[in-house]
């Protein structure tokens, strides 16, 4: 049970008469890499926004973390990390001050902020550009400097939403080896991606359409069960389904 | 950083020195068929006065062209039997006009003006000299520096805390480290005062700037006490740091922002507040709309304490009015930003 990161039973929202997210239930591992699939419009963003306690569900329950997300949001907020689709550093502060702001905001204390730190911009071979305006780095560069700021205060959860838009493949490709080299850390990634390729790299990969989750399995076995050669062609099955336009 | 704090000061030296609603410099020709006496008594009395150049004695036909031309703002005509007429005039017979005045009233502020004194000096030399008694209150040299200063200070704290604030805030949204923030464990309310503290802070450093340089170097009286002028201007910026949010809460792009605080707030501050004009002169259903500009409100306070005197008590209607307007906007705001997250 320990090894349950995030766990959601027939959980739901309703804005008025619309269900954006209807009845979807899932669990996930520690350590997986889960990837959260669904055409815009599908849910996706909400159903994420619940698990980050942003959202209050209409109905349904489940934990993140071993916290309720009705009742202990604000607690889920501590143990995850979260990154945006859109860059969301601070542009006008250098690599150094972003990592000193954030790990503030997680209540770091000092000493702990500089070892982090300096893990970190090994780990990122970024050593040289710690004085760097965050600004003057090219998008692949600050893309993978968002996701280590994400796990700055070593989360259990990271949820990453599509974080690899706009990104040359080489950089997704490395930005890949990250995500894997902290799920082997035992960190949970949760992510969301319009990527069919980055789909064939999780470890369990969900596919929301009209805010239901219509299929949830390894990439294998869904590819197995739809008689499909790629992730592509299941998720193309899945998808003409919809009935929601965007 | 350094521009919020520069603009007060040029702002208050423009207005204090350069800038004023008082009337200087008015050139004036004189026609007199003779140079009696008495009309040289007038003329020299005319050329002693400090708001008036004397531009010499002129023909009729030389003073159209110096009006025309702009080099006199005003011609003096006396009448041909003007010493005659005056005499009747102070044995109280009833005498036609002796002087005609030609003003140029292109601009009509000025023309006003020069009418009124010209008038006054004019008439000294008749008996009509000891029949008024003018005395000007609180503002004794009718010093236009007076007036504006409390009208800089209503639209400066909208500037800095309203328009700054919210631009700063939208921008978080903007760039998207807003959600970063919101998905932190740092409750929302705690980061919208953490982007309120510093142009808190600002405003302080200003309205200090601003009241000491009206005392020193504008000698305006503010005799209604320090510590009222202060707390009252302390709850105006905390009012316009309310407005900024809701602002923020409103706009979803800079651009939005500012343009928000620019129409809907500078706009009516510059036209309705009585910064620029009397809210005397505004047809009704304006004068109804001012009182919705907390602006109004605080200038009216801050003339009558910072030039009149008057203590914090006897304005303690503009106080209410605010106090009421800074309840209302940040429970408003705080709500809708609250409403946003969900």
């Amino acid at each position: 049970m320990k090894d349950t990161v995030i766990s959601v039973h027939e959980l739901t929202k309703r804005f008025g008469r619309f269900t954006a997210v209807d009845r979807i239930s899932f669990e996930v591992k520690r350590g997986e890499i889960f990837g959260f699939l669904g055409a815009n419009g599908a849910g996706k963003t909400t159903a994420m926004r619940m698990l980050c306690g942003l959202s209050y569900p209409t109905s349904g329950r489940g934990t993140v973390a071993g916290f309720d997300i009705r009742s202990e949001g604000e607690r889920i907020k501590r143990h995850i990390g979260y990154m945006s689709q859109r860059f969301s550093l601070y542009n006008e502060l250098t690599v150094f001050e972003n990592m000193n702001f954030f790990a503030g905001i997680y209540g770091l204390s000092r000493q702990e902020t500089a070892r982090r730190a300096g893990e970190l911009l090994e780990r990122l071979d970024f050593a040289s550009e710690r004085n760097t305006l965050v600004g003057a780095l090219p998008l692949g560069w600050k893309q993978k400097l968002s996701f280590v700021i994400a796990s700055i205060h070593r989360p259990e959860v990271v949820f990453l939403d599509e974080p690899t838009g706009g990104v040359d493949p080489l950089t997704r490709r490395q930005f890949w080896e990250m995500i894997y080299e902290e799920a082997d850390k035992g960190t949970t990634i949760f992510v969301t991606t319009h990527y069919m390729d980055e789909a064939e790299y999780c470890s369990r990969v969900s596919i929301m359409v009209d805010g239901r989750i219509k299929a949830l399995d390894t990439p294998e076995e869904l590819k197995k069960g739809f008689k499909a050669g790629s992730m592509d062609e299941v998720f193309g099955m899945l998808a003409r389904q919809a009935r929601r336009g965007e | 950083m350094m521009i919020v704090i520069l603009i007060p000061i040029v702002l208050m030296v423009l207005f204090g020195f350069a800038i004023s609603t008082e009337v200087n410099n008015i050139k004036v020709a004189v026609v007199a068929p003779h140079r009696t006496d008495m009309i040289r008594e007038a003329v020299t009395r005319l050329e002693r006065n400090e708001y008036f150049t004397f531009c010499g004695y002129v023909g009729e036909k030389e003073a159209d062209m110096l009006l025309r031309s702009g080099r006199a703002d005003a011609v003096v005509v006396f009448a041909t039997d003007y010493d005659r007429r005056m005499m009747q005039a102070s044995e109280g017979l009833p005498s036609p006009a002796l002087i005609q005045l030609v003003l140029d009233a292109s601009d009509v502020n000025t023309a006003g003006a020069a009418q009124a004194y010209l008038q006054g000096i004019l008439l000294g030399s008749a008996s009509a000299q000891d029949m008024f008694e003018t005395r000007m209150l609180f503002n004794p040299r009718m010093k236009s520096a007076f007036n504006f200063v409390p009208g800089i200070m209503g639209f400066i704290f909208i500037l800095v805390c309203a328009m700054m604030t919210s631009i700063s805030i939208v921008r978080e949204k903007e760039t998207g480290t807003m959600e970063v923030l919101l998905v932190s464990p740092v409750r929302p309310r705690r980061i919208i005062i953490a982007k309120m503290i510093p142009y808190f802070v600002i405003s302080c450093i200003v309205l200090v700037m601003i009241l000491l340089l009206a005392r020193y170097l504008l000698d305006v009286p503010m005799s209604g006490g320090v510590a009222g002028i202060f707390s009252l201007s302390l709850l105006y910026i905390i009012l316009s740091l309310s407005l900024g949010l809701l602002v923020s809460a409103i706009a979803r792009t800079q651009v939005a922002a500012l343009l928000i605080s620019a129409m809907v707030m500078m706009m009516p501050i510059l036209m309705l507040s009585g910064l620029l004009f009397p809210l005397e002169n505004l047809p009704a259903f304006f004068q109804v709309i001012s009182c919705t500009v907390p602006a109004r409100w605080y200038i009216d306070a801050m003339r009558k304490m910072m030039i009149q005197g008057v203590p914090l008590s006897e304005v303690w209607l503009d106080c209410l009015v605010l106090l009421g307007m800074t309840v209302l906007l940040l429970t408003v705001a705080f709500k809708r930003f609250n409403d946003k997250l969900e």
